[in-house]
């Protein structure tokens, strides 16, 4: 009966300049999606999750999004979450101009 | 212009000081997220997609160049050098930091304005008809009323917490540009059979989810009622509105669960006992507020320069249709500036165009600037003799956009570009529909024409009453557009026809031309708007045009 669990990272937003950032295995927070920690297993996911939602004054709201392994590491499965990794679609602003630079 | 009393003044700067002392907090680990939340709510600040966002409320969407200066000014010290203006005649900044929040607010408040009350479930910002005090058709200006209701409403303690937010919206012109009928109450100013000014009143409008129309619940209200009749509504809601499902919280769903008759009368009751509460200190504010908003000394000169400007110069001619309208003064006009150039992000002003709308308002326009809920910002009184120096100074900044009630004219929330509510786009989509019909050149031709698009079911960009609306949803996780078609949002309001399954985000574009194309093709004279059109064919040639004659299109 058990559905396979869709592997997981975990994200929220920076507290003090709101970027969008991703858990690392080493327990950093990267604006890079794909340095965030494959999460395969549910319950290590909510340990995770425990982990940065302790991060009172680095984070905000942190969650678990779906995503899948790639070439460079993992990669946002929906729109939404990919979104969140570049920035808006009207300007050069947000994440895709300030990794450029 | 409403310039703060001493109490304005204190209320708001002891805001600012309570919310740096919070935001120091939160920085330092003494306040949790979930403490922080409802207070940095209070005061306008959202935490979006990609960075927080700053609402600060335009009163009624009045600005004075002053404001509109600090607003540049914050847009350039603080955010990305532009703002975003929003159907709430609200301004939003995309990209403030949180440790910046405070300087900002103390900014805002040194020219009079601030965010509170722009989020949470309380009374929002007042809007108003973007053309009060200049409109040919007004009984009388509706902003003293608004301002009254502004400050009756600002920290009511009665309702900081009602079920859900409530928004007002007033005209004072039999002709609805504030779109009352889809707010939690619209007063539209009427005359009695003595020739009194009152107000209509009417309840439990709202789009979102569960679009409703407002109902009236008075016919003539007399002016020296309306704080006690307002506070009689808002208190019958606070004890009936539901607080177990915030999708059935607002005042619509009361009405609808209640039904308007019981409804009715226990807001007439709760104001036969608030009514002989008010001795008339409201009035005496009223008296003062209405001093501030005295017409501004209008020019007397001739406007010839105008008429003969107007015969010569074709581009000034087609701006001169689109974006001027009638003002009380027959030597002046009300100008609509458009936000809305071909391609650019609806109701987004760089800080140069803001100083530059600024410095025309002073030099051009009695010191008087309006933000629309259609996304563009008004100068209210221009003397015709002034329209082509305007005009010519708007074109340099990228302002003079010809396009006002037209296709590209379009209303669109900000969508999952940087909402956190979004289900899809709405931006690009905008900005893509506008360039389109640039290249084919139809905009005139098809005339009057009102797109209006939200990136998700609660309708901030009031799709439900544009003539042609477009909702964008996540469908098993792509983005789909869903069209209605003859929404109004005016003093016939309806709320718009859903024609059918959806677009994906790169059908959408043809999708639409090929609306527009059925009615150029169906229309029985030019002068038959595309709302006109829908109304007397129906649904069917649109949905013909959409969807193919046999309706055999692939369901998205």
């Amino acid at each position: 009966m058990s559905r396979r669990f869709t592997p997981k990272v975990v994200t929220a937003n920076r507290l003090r300049e709101g970027d969008v950032v991703y858990l690392t295995a080493d327990d950093r927070w990267s604006l890079l999606h794909s340095e965030a920690e494959l999460i395969e297993d549910e319950a290590h996911a909510q340990l995770r999750l425990l982990h940065a939602a302790s991060e009172k004054l680095l984070v905000v709201g942190p969650y678990l999004a779906d995503a899948r392994a790639g070439a460079h590491g993992p990669e946002p499965i929906h729109f939404r979450e990919a979104f969140r990794t570049r920035g808006p679609s009207n300007y050069n602003h947000g994440k895709q101009a300030d990794l450029a630079s | 212009m409403y310039s703060y009393s001493d109490f304005d003044e204190s209320f708001v700067r002891a805001r600012v000081a309570q919310f740096t002392s919070q935001v120091e907090r939160r920085l330092d680990g003494s306040l949790t997220e979930d403490e922080f939340r409802p207070l940095r709510l209070m005061n306008g600040l959202y935490l979006q997609l990609h960075a927080y966002m700053l609402r600060i409320a335009i009163p009624y969407g009045t600005l004075s160049p002053r404001q509109m200066r600090q607003l540049a000014l914050i847009a350039d010290t603080w955010d990305k050098g532009y703002g975003h203006f929003t159907t709430r005649q609200n301004i939003q900044f995309n990209w403030p930091k949180l440790p910046d929040v405070p300087a900002i607010l103390t900014a805002l408040a040194d020219v009079e304005m601030h965010a509170i009350q722009t989020s949470g479930n309380c009374v929002r910002n007042v809007t108003a008809d973007h053309f009060a005090g200049a409109a040919a058709d007004e009984i009388e200006d509706p902003r003293p009323y608004a301002e009254l209701l502004r400050q009756w409403s600002t920290d009511h303690p009665e309702f900081q917490f009602l079920p859900r937010k409530f928004k007002i919206a007033i005209t004072g012109a039999p002709n609805d540009r504030a779109v009352t009928k889809a707010h939690d109450i619209g007063l539209r100013m009427v005359r009695n059979a003595a020739g009194e000014p009152g107000f209509e009143v009417m309840v439990g409008g709202g789009l979102g989810r569960t679009p409703m129309i407002a109902f009236t619940v008075r016919d003539f209200l007399p002016v020296e009622d309306l704080i006690p009749y307002v506070e009689a509504v808002l208190s019958v809601y606070n004890t009936l509105g539901r607080r177990d499902n915030k999708y059935k919280a607002r005042i619509k769903i009361t009405v609808h669960e209640t039904g308007r008759e019981e409804i009715s009368r226990m807001v007439e009751e709760r104001f036969a006992e608030l009514r002989p509460l008010f001795h008339g200190n409201d009035q005496t504010l009223l008296a003062g507020i209405r001093e501030a908003f005295a017409a501004p000394a209008f020019r007397n000169a001739p406007v010839e320069a105008y008429d003969a400007f107007y015969k010569a110069d074709p581009v000034f001619r087609a701006w001169a249709d689109t974006n001027l309208a009638a003002h009380r003064n027959d030597q002046y006009a009300i100008v609509t500036i458009s936000v809305k150039a071909h391609g650019q992000t609806p109701g987004d002003a760089t800080s140069d165009q803001m100083r530059l709308m600024a410095d025309l308002a002073e030099r051009y326009g009695h010191s008087d600037l309006r933000i629309s809920h259609e996304q563009n910002v008004i100068l209210p009184h221009v003397h015709k003799s002034d329209l082509p120096a305007v005009h010519a100074a708007l074109v340099q900044a990228g302002l003079g956009t010809a396009n006002v009630g037209l296709i590209s004219d379009i209303i669109a929330c900000p969508g999952m570009d940087y909402c956190a509510l979004a289900t899809a786009r709405s931006i690009p989509v905008a900005q893509e529909i506008a360039t389109r019909f640039e290249e084919l050149k139809l905009e005139h031709e098809i005339g009057p024409l009102k797109i209006k698009i939200s990136g998700c079911i609660n309708a901030c960009g009031h799709h439900h009453v544009g003539h042609i609306g477009i909702l964008g949803l996540d469908r098993a996780g792509v983005e789909n557009y869903q069209i209605t078609l003859g929404g109004d949002g005016t003093e016939t309001a309806v709320i718009g026809e859903k024609t059918g399954p959806g677009f994906a985000y790169d059908e959408i574009v043809p999708a639409i031309e090929r609306l527009v194309q059925a009615y150029l093709g169906l229309r029985e004279a030019p002068q038959e708007t595309f709302l006109q059109a829908y109304r007397r064919a129906g649904m069917e040639p649109f949905k013909a045009a959409l969807y193919g004659q046999e309706g055999e299109k692939d369901a998205a």
